[in-house]
């Protein structure tokens, strides 16, 4: 077995393992299309079209699952393990740190693939949500959407000094960009609102999301959306390779 | 063979002088003690020889290697306890060894490791269980997992009972009879004492003795008398330990008197230290 594999196991059993992490990152986004399922009926209109409500909620909340895992997520479980001194612990041995990194995104890409199937399988039985049919999209948007957030997620773990601070902070940050971007429903608001929602990286992924689940166009036809995403990702990946430290910040 | 070679180090941390120009050598399969107290530049000296920092000035060698560089091949030789980690609460003994074996070309069997380390009994237990003391028993196992020629043990038994204390001590024993070579820091005198075969006396970046532990007590030449006269404890304090006790017990021959509760006491490395300690 490579390094890459044993890490990627190990990435899975810790995941698993931790009750927080599972639930906060795994169950939560379903139990809220559940909570938001049942209360939305009929018909959300998206861009001059209704679409049933049920797809409109399970596209808003694939969003908010990728930005949930890769950036939320992984940037709690990155500050936690650096804090705990996990990290300093981990780079005395000879994993390589590319190995490490690339085995944290493969599980939060793991993570998230079961959740967008759970999400489908239970708008399906629930609901009687659309199945998609632009697989291919559908996957390259998985992936996109994972390694954008995680950009961001190790960005954010650089800048968060404190491990109890984490998920609070985090939180405060993706309640209200999932909001604004239209991940909870509707994306009928004030005009202020729907400015700020305008340079959100989760407002252009939920377009995305729109066009391949609710639209059946493939990804690449809004390169627009895709360049916002990419560079939200790279931009946080950029401050991550610049501040990223693997000592705790607090003692 | 030389496992570690250190000639004229010096860290800075902004203006402070953490560590200002030590030198000293550390033998294949010795077990060398960084003594001082608090704040002396242990760990800053352990943390550049671990890779973890950079060195300010010197030249530092381990196993060969230039540590800074934090090279693949060199950390498969080394194993680290820190002097603070946590792992994963939730994850069992076993599993976490298993985890570290992974990283290693010729990692040792996780059971033996984890008997070695008297974890055996709580193989299956998650690590959020486990007291204190287990847990630098399983820092130890997963320092000792890869199998590493070189074991930094930064200040392992801070916070351990009188018990707990002397089963580390046997595991550090059971290292050098393993071949290892440690390097260890401690602010405990008797760890030093009873587990090192040389020790460098660190104070504010410097060292300032350096030497086996019996060396370092001979040198200092001071020993007690300690005596009872007419129901009061007398205590003599004195480097010329002969001379004193002859003319001590000469005179309470030639009176007939009883010297009550003689008792001669050499120093310990404790004085040694407090000695070196005290003189600014």
């Amino acid at each position: 077995m490579t390094v890459f594999a044993h890490q990627l196991r190990a990435e899975q059993l810790i995941f698993w393992r931790n009750r927080e992490s599972a639930v906060f990152v795994f169950i939560f986004p379903v139990l809220l299309f559940v909570l938001l399922g049942s209360l939305y009926d009929g018909e959300i209109t998206i861009g001059n079209v209704d679409y049933p409500a049920s797809d409109v909620l399970l596209a808003g909340m694939i969003g908010y699952g990728a930005a949930n895992t890769a950036f939320a997520g992984l940037a709690i479980s990155l500050v936690l393990r650096r804090e705990y001194g996990i990290l300093k612990r981990l780079r005395a041995t000879p994993l390589p740190a590319v190995t490490y990194l690339g085995a944290v995104l493969t599980s939060s890409l793991i993570v998230f693939s079961l959740q967008v199937l759970t999400l489908f399988a239970l708008g399906r039985l629930a609901y009687d949500a659309a199945l998609p049919d632009r697989i291919g999209s559908l996957l390259l948007l998985v992936v996109l959407g994972v390694v954008a957030f995680a950009g961001l997620g190790i960005g954010s773990a650089a800048l968060i000094r404190s491990g109890e601070g984490a998920s609070a902070v985090l939180n405060v940050i993706l309640l209200p960009m999932a909001f604004l971007s239209g991940a909870f429903g509707s994306r009928d608001y004030p005009a202020v609102l729907e400015a700020i929602a305008n340079v959100l990286p989760l407002k252009y992924f939920i377009d995305l999301v729109y066009a391949v689940y609710l639209e059946r166009e493939p990804i690449w036809d809004d390169p627009l959306a895709i360049a916002v995403v990419s560079a939200w990702g790279i931009g946080g990946a950029i401050v991550g390779a610049r501040r990223f430290g693997w000592e705790p910040r607090e003692r | 063979m030389t496992a570690i070679s250190v000639r004229g180090l010096v860290k800075n941390y902004g203006e402070i002088e953490a560590v200002r120009g030590i030198s000293f050598e550390v033998a294949v399969g010795e077990v060398f003690g960084l003594l001082g107290p608090n704040g002396a530049g242990k760990t800053t000296t352990v943390e550049i020889l671990e890779g973890y920092r950079q060195r300010d000035g010197g030249d530092v060698e381990v196993l060969g290697f230039d540590p800074g560089r934090m090279e693949p091949s060199f950390r498969r030789l080394i194993g680290v306890v820190l002097q603070t980690s946590e792992l994963w609460a939730n994850l069992k003994v076993r599993e976490v060894h298993r985890i570290f074996a992974g990283y290693y070309p010729h990692p040792r069997a996780v059971d033996e490791v984890i008997e070695l380390v008297g974890l055996t009994q709580k193989r299956d237990a998650r690590l959020k269980t486990l007291s204190g003391g287990q847990k630098r028993r399983l820092d130890l196992g997963i320092a000792l997992v890869g199998d590493p020629d070189l074991v930094f043990l930064d200040e392992p038994t801070t916070g351990f009972d009188p018990a707990a204390r002397r089963n580390a001590w046997e595991l550090v024993r059971s290292l050098r009879a393993l071949g290892k070579t440690v390097l260890l820091t401690t602010h405990y005198l008797d760890e030093a004492q009873q587990l090192a075969d040389r020790v460098a006396v660190l104070r504010a970046g410097e060292i300032v003795k350096m030497g086996r532990p019996e060396e370092l007590i001979a040198s200092s030449g001071r020993a007690e008398i300690r005596y009872r006269r007419n129901g009061e404890q007398i205590v003599v304090e004195t480097g010329e330990l002969t001379r004193t006790l002859h003319e001590l017990t000469g005179q309470a021959v030639a009176e007939g008197r009883e010297l009550d509760g003689l008792e001669v006491r050499r120093a310990t490395l404790e004085d040694v230290y407090l000695e070196l300690m005290e003189d600014e």
